[in-house]
């Protein structure tokens, strides 16, 4: 393979499988949260 | 969560609506969805054909300014709406119901044509240990296989080899979709998916071991930097993004409407997109070291091995599995994936299909899956296990993705960005509870970017395809199956509109009523806080 092959190779790879890990990170930091959003009764009336 | 009783009387309290049970499995489902054929024999040779290593430049344009964008348009209807595509486009409006028939019309069409090809593949998966294709691979598929028609029309010649594994696949198809989002698709997705990725990168391995390997990966990824200033190469990456998304014809609306009131949209949305474009350069680099491989042992330059879509994997593929060393594992783990990544895809167009007539009609989750996948299954049984099959599918095909999934994309995002004006409704219920906020960009990106680089391809597909027949195929035959079914799904998608929404129908639904007004009562206190913050 030529060089510039090779680096576009590795770009391509360290862009989206990056991009791939990075966005699973972000989800794994946030944690599935299992309460459900407060319903009309339980907001906040003061706004 | 269960599906919805059966028999169990008229009395009985509507059934809530079905929930993926965690997050991970709607993603897994969302990723079986946009991983299909077209991962696997159409991005290498669009990337290939469009500039080599220079395409991923317009590829992650496409990807960041229109495919994640669209999807995220997606998700935020299903979700925000709470139903199949019918009723989330009924209840963003009433008048723009018509765009969720549409994409219901458009998942049939796909629907009885996706079955064959994975129907082609698990037969291939069996020739690849018997290697019955000689040594014309070529002649066997169109000749000795689907044994078809000199003349593109309407037989009901049957072909055994393809009917029978047709109606396996429908078999396994209708009993997922029976068994619901949870039991069906979920576990379906959680078998699969893992199983397709594990085969395909050892696919990939085995490929870059084979003698050439370095040859085609030298021509996939050797950049042309002159095709950057060609539009059509821009369009291609557009175009490209788009169809394999799974974006803008009902599947992410259908399943994004089954999360859980509280999810990350766009955080778990932007895992599905890198997982659907992580898994395309990993055919990109399996597929183009095997056609090294085939340059190699043809003495021929890989710009003459090369090629995609039914010619990939049903002519050149078997060749190479002739000629490779361990050729028989590398056509199983080949077809295998076919089948897998298209079972997953099949699942998830179908459910577009059954959600529709489940929400509107209020039938149970059995009857629903019943009633309108066993005449699916019958048309695809009828029309494409015969010699004219082929034909039939390539005109379908071609044209239900143009003036089916493109046009009724670009008249989706018009309507809800320009004629509805809901766009910043849709931003507030992404940002509502997602990590990932989207701004002003978002809203210009979906109504400004969107259409118009639809608008482009569109005009570019019906000026191609009103200059000449396509394929060869006679007027009559483009016209009926072409044309003809392409404005036949904008009728039909109207007709069903028109039909009442039954007493029994998700459109008045206790649950839904509540989530909506919590919903709306959440969007003035945001926009209180607006005011108060300005």
């Amino acid at each position: 393979m030529t060089p510039v092959a090779i680096t576009m190779m590795i770009i391509a790879m360290l862009t989206v499988w990056g991009g791939l890990a990075l966005s699973m990170w972000n989800l794994a930091r946030h944690p599935e949260d299992e309460d459900e959003l407060p319903g009309p009764e339980e907001m906040p009336h003061e706004l | 969560m269960t599906t919805s009783p059966v028999g169990g009387g008229g009395k009985a309290a509507p059934a809530p609506r079905e929930t993926f049970s965690s997050r991970k499995l709607f993603i897994l489902s969302a990723i079986g969805s946009a991983v299909g054929l077209g991962n696997i024999w159409r991005f290498p040779y669009v990337a290939y054909e469009n500039g080599g290593g220079a395409f991923l430049i317009p590829y992650l344009v496409a990807l960041l300014c229109a495919g994640i964008p669209l999807l995220f348009l997606d998700y935020s209807i299903g979700h925000r709406f709470r139903g199949s595509a019918p009723l989330s486009y009924r209840r963003l409006h009433r008048a723009a119901e018509p765009i969720g028939w549409w994409q219901v019309l458009i998942c049939f069409v796909i629907a009885i044509y996706y079955a064959a090809i994975i129907a082609w593949a698990a037969m291939y998966t069996w020739f690849s240990v018997t290697k019955a294709w000689g040594d014309d691979a070529e002649g066997f598929f169109f000749g000795d296989y689907l044994q078809s028609a000199d003349q593109a029309g309407l037989s009901f010649e049957f072909v055994s080899n393809v009917f029978f594994p047709m109606l396996a696949v429908w078999v396994v198809a209708i009993v997922i979709m029976v068994a619901g989002v949870n039991k069906g698709i979920s576990r379906a997705n959680a078998v699969f998916l893992p199983l397709l990725v594990i085969m395909f990168v050892i696919l990939v391995v085995q490929s870059l071991f084979l003698d050439g390997a370095m040859v085609g990966l030298n021509a996939f990824f050797t950049p042309e930097w002159s095709a950057l200033q060609n539009p059509s190469v821009w369009a291609a990456a557009f175009g490209h993004i788009f169809f394999s998304l799974s974006v803008a014809f009902g599947i992410m609306v259908t399943y994004s409407s089954y999360l859980k009131r509280k999810t990350d949209l766009t955080g778990s949305g932007m895992v599905v997109a890198f997982a659907n474009s992580g898994f395309e350069i990993l055919a990109g680099i399996g597929v183009f070291a095997a056609l090294g491989f085939m340059s190699v042992t043809a003495g021929k330059p890989v710009d003459e091995v090369a090629s995609g879509g039914i010619g990939l994997a049903f002519v050149a593929f078997p060749t190479i599995v002739s000629e490779a060393p361990f050729g028989a594992v590398l056509g199983v783990l080949f077809f295998g994936s076919l089948v897998f990544a298209g079972l997953t895809s099949l699942i998830s167009i179908l459910e577009v299909i059954v959600a529709a007539f489940q929400d509107k009609l209020g039938w149970s989750r059995k009857s629903a899956t019943l009633i309108v996948t066993i005449p699916i299954a019958v048309i695809s049984l009828v029309l494409f296990p015969t010699t004219t099959g082929i034909h039939l599918l390539d005109t379908s095909d071609a044209f239900v993705n143009q003036f089916g999934i493109l046009a009724c994309a670009l008249v989706a995002v018009i309507v809800i960005s320009a004629g509805l004006s809901s766009l910043p409704r849709l931003q507030q219920h992404l940002n509502r509870t997602s990590t990932i906020k989207m701004g002003t960009g978002w809203r210009i990106v979906v109504g400004g970017i969107v259409p118009v680089a639809l608008g482009y391809m569109l005009i570019n597909e019906i000026q191609s395809k009103s200059s000449e027949q396509y394929s060869g195929y006679p007027a009559w035959f483009n016209g009926v199956f072409g044309w003809g079914m392409a404005g036949a799904l904008i009728v039909g998608a109207v007709l069903l509109s028109l039909i009442p929404w039954s007493e029994k129908s998700k459109l008045k639904d206790p649950e839904y009523e509540a989530f909506n007004a919590a919903a709306e009562l959440e969007g003035d206190v945001d926009n209180n806080i607006k005011e108060l913050k300005s």
